[in-house]
């Protein structure tokens, strides 16, 4: 994921760095402007025309289905391991810090004084998934673990001086 | 700033006109003097993560806190100066009134910087409840107070001044509508090209600022009763949805009052006229709403929040980029493609505007899904986007127009600290963006003091980044300090 929005973005930051750069390595020479105008307005249209059909495909592409696990429904039971986390000033409690590869696991995740953010962090120092840790609210992030290894939960959300300190570790066994 | 009338509306002495001009070169010179400040601050933190400077973690926070509330605010004042100029050569505006939201800004600035510098806060711009009150001891409730007292004092001069802008453009034009075009867009009136871009942005501007400052005001009066009286506990959710409505709206609405200098002055230089038009009134219409109703995309990773809340927000958030990219953006290549145009520090600053807060969108609509959000919302990629729009966007508008008004085009042409100011600026601003987002992209979360040893590298590139920076700010603040002062009027 990360990979792939970096080089998205440098590709369209690039395009239009070109145009920029065509608009002024052609810009010392005056022409008539009403000619450009006609022209430029004209493709104008079908510039707006673009981006509104990538505007539709995007929107569908990537809600549907809404990437967020349903709040209201219980996790409990057989089908998901559930963790209750909890973020304090600053150090985080989990009901349990391992958790089995495989199959789904229901972090329900809350903050016990102020805002904190839990990011899941692989072996590789990447970020594999995260939630707000809200005091007064239980969010639930549902995430399946591919790979077994030793995980590291960071605070994403500043939280004051030992913001940075905020670390636990979270071990994921593969399944037997 | 000459005298100027339009139908017997807008009318002003010398003296009111040579007042204005003091006013408006105090907003910019006081604005790049605290962007430097500010800048600097930035440029200790990354060496500080780079470990190439030592500082506590408090110290790192509170100077995190200045930065982030000093450019927000400043990038306020100084932009408010940008817009007031040309603004009040179409509308009857207060020179007093102008100066009063200045001295308010100021007895804010002075209680955050109290608030931080010796009451110790470091609770960041974003004052989340119930960080402010709660920091174990860090802090005082009373340096938190102050911090959040001076927000408020802060709003409520912007709200003064805005209530002489709104007074000022409902009687030249009789209604926000009007001053939008609505009539001229809805097919009510015929179309007017001769319409001025800077009232609509201005109307833009004063209707959204309005309401985002006071949504801010709202939440500022809920947290100062909290940290005094504990038993009133404000919903967390509900807070921060102000808050970041708030933010969202006040710092978006700096690049769409800045953007006047764009509209004013490329024309100047192109000799090409920028002219409203129905796109152009439907556009800024869009924008109105969008800047409001887009702030959800700050909340993606709260998942209490309502799902078509969410889903509007990234919806909007890519909406919202699209005027930028089909109007301004594109009317701004359009003018200076094949015009001759007189290339300064000037045009070269207002026209790299145009390239930064287009390129800054393309990765905040990207961050804006839900499904890109979740792995890198509070990463550097953040900053990497709002460093990319408000560095090379926001700045360069104002930047620029400090140029124009220093007569750079009089004096006889840019000097070699002109260019190595703006070369070092502009490659510097690249590399701060682009290591920020690669940062982002290779997960390490913002807001940490202290990096780990993997991440210190890209904290070494965002170091060497910030002082190219800085050194291009440097010689644009020693041409404002020594050349501002005393230029005439540009005409």
């Amino acid at each position: 994921m990360q990979s792939t929005v970096w080089f998205i973005t440098l590709a369209c930051v690039a395009l239009l760095a070109a145009v920029f750069y065509y608009v002024i390595s052609n810009s010392k020479t005056p022409e008539e402007y009403p000619p450009i105008q006609k022209k430029w307005y004209s493709f104008r249209g079908k510039w707006f025309l673009f981006l509104a059909g990538l505007w539709v495909v995007v929107t569908f592409a990537t809600l549907m289905p809404f990437p967020i696990a349903p709040q209201a429904q219980a996790y409990s039971g057989d089908g998901y391991q559930v963790v209750d986390v909890s973020g304090h000033q600053w150090y985080w409690t989990m009901s349990t810090d391992t958790v089995v590869a495989g199959k789904p696991v229901a972090f329900q995740v809350t903050g016990a004084d102020v805002n904190h953010g839990l990011g899941i962090y692989d072996e590789d120092l990447t970020l594999v998934a995260q939630v707000q840790a809200m005091p007064g609210y239980t969010n639930k992030l549902i995430y399946t673990f591919d790979e077994p290894g030793k995980y590291r939960i960071l605070c994403l959300e500043y939280c004051g001086l030992a913001h940075h300190a905020m670390i636990a570790e979270l071990n994921v066994e593969a399944a037997s | 700033m000459s005298t100027t009338t339009l139908s017997g509306t807008v009318s002003y002495s010398e003296a009111e006109n040579q007042g204005a001009l003091v006013a408006v070169k105090t907003h910019l010179i006081v604005g790049i003097l605290v962007f430097l400040l500010m800048m600097l601050a930035g440029a200790v933190m990354r060496a500080a993560q780079g470990n190439m400077f030592t500082i506590s973690p408090d110290l790192f926070y509170q100077f995190m806190t200045v930065h982030g509330a000093g450019m927000v605010g400043t990038a306020g004042i100084a932009s408010t100066g940008v817009l007031w100029y040309f603004l009040r050569q179409y509308v009857q505006l207060s020179t007093k009134i102008f100066w009063i939201n200045f001295g308010i800004f100021l007895t804010g600035v002075v209680l955050i910087l109290g608030s931080i510098f010796l009451g110790k806060y470091g609770g960041a711009w974003t004052f989340l409840y119930p960080l402010p009150g709660i920091s174990l001891g860090a802090w005082s409730a009373g340096a938190a107070a102050a911090f959040l007292l001076g927000l408020l004092v802060i709003g409520t001069g912007f709200l003064i001044l805005y209530l002489d802008v709104g007074r000022a453009i409902l009687a030249r034009y009789g209604s926000f509508g009007r001053a939008l075009g609505l009539p001229q867009l809805f097919g009510k009136e015929p179309v007017d090209t001769s319409h001025p871009p800077t009232v609509v942005a201005g109307t833009m501007v004063l209707i959204v600022n309005f309401l985002g400052i006071a949504a801010g005001a709202v939440v500022l009066v809920m947290m100062l009763v909290n940290l005094y009286n504990p038993e009133f506990k404000p919903d967390a959710l509900l807070i921060k949805n102000l808050i970041y409505f708030f933010g969202h709206v006040f710092i978006n609405a700096t690049i769409y009052a800045s953007v006047t200098a764009v509209y004013e002055l490329l024309p100047r230089y192109t000799g090409r006229p920028w002219k409203t038009s129905k796109v152009f009134y439907a556009a800024w219409l869009a924008i109105v709403f969008m800047v409001m109703a887009v702030y959800p995309h700050h909340l993606m990773m709260d998942f209490a929040m309502p799902p078509w809340a969410l889903i509007v927000g990234q919806v909007l958030s890519y909406g919202s980029g699209v005027p930028v990219m089909v109007v301004t953006g594109y009317g701004a290549l359009m003018i200076v493609y094949r015009s001759g145009i007189q290339w300064n520090t000037t045009t070269k600053l207002l026209f790299l505007s145009m390239f930064g807060w287009a390129a800054g969108v393309i990765p905040a609509i990207i961050d804006a899904m839900v499904t890109v959000n979740r792995v890198f919302h509070n990463t550097l990629w953040v900053p990497g986007h709002f460093h990319f729009y408000l560095l090379l966007g926001l700045l360069p508008m104002i930047f620029g127009f400090a140029y124009h008004l220093l007569g750079e085009a009089k004096e006889g042409g840019t000097t070699m600290a002109d260019r190595l100011g703006f070369y070092s600026f502009l490659g510097g601003g690249l590399l701060l963006a682009f290591t920020f987002l690669a940062s982002g992209a290779s997960s390490i979360p913002r807001r940490w003091a202290v990096h780990m040893d993997e991440w210190i590298p890209m904290a070494h590139w965002g170091t060497l980044a910030a002082i190219l920076v800085v050194l291009g700010v440097l010689l644009f603040t020693w041409r404002a300090l020594t050349a501002l002062p005393r230029a005439p009027e540009p005409s």
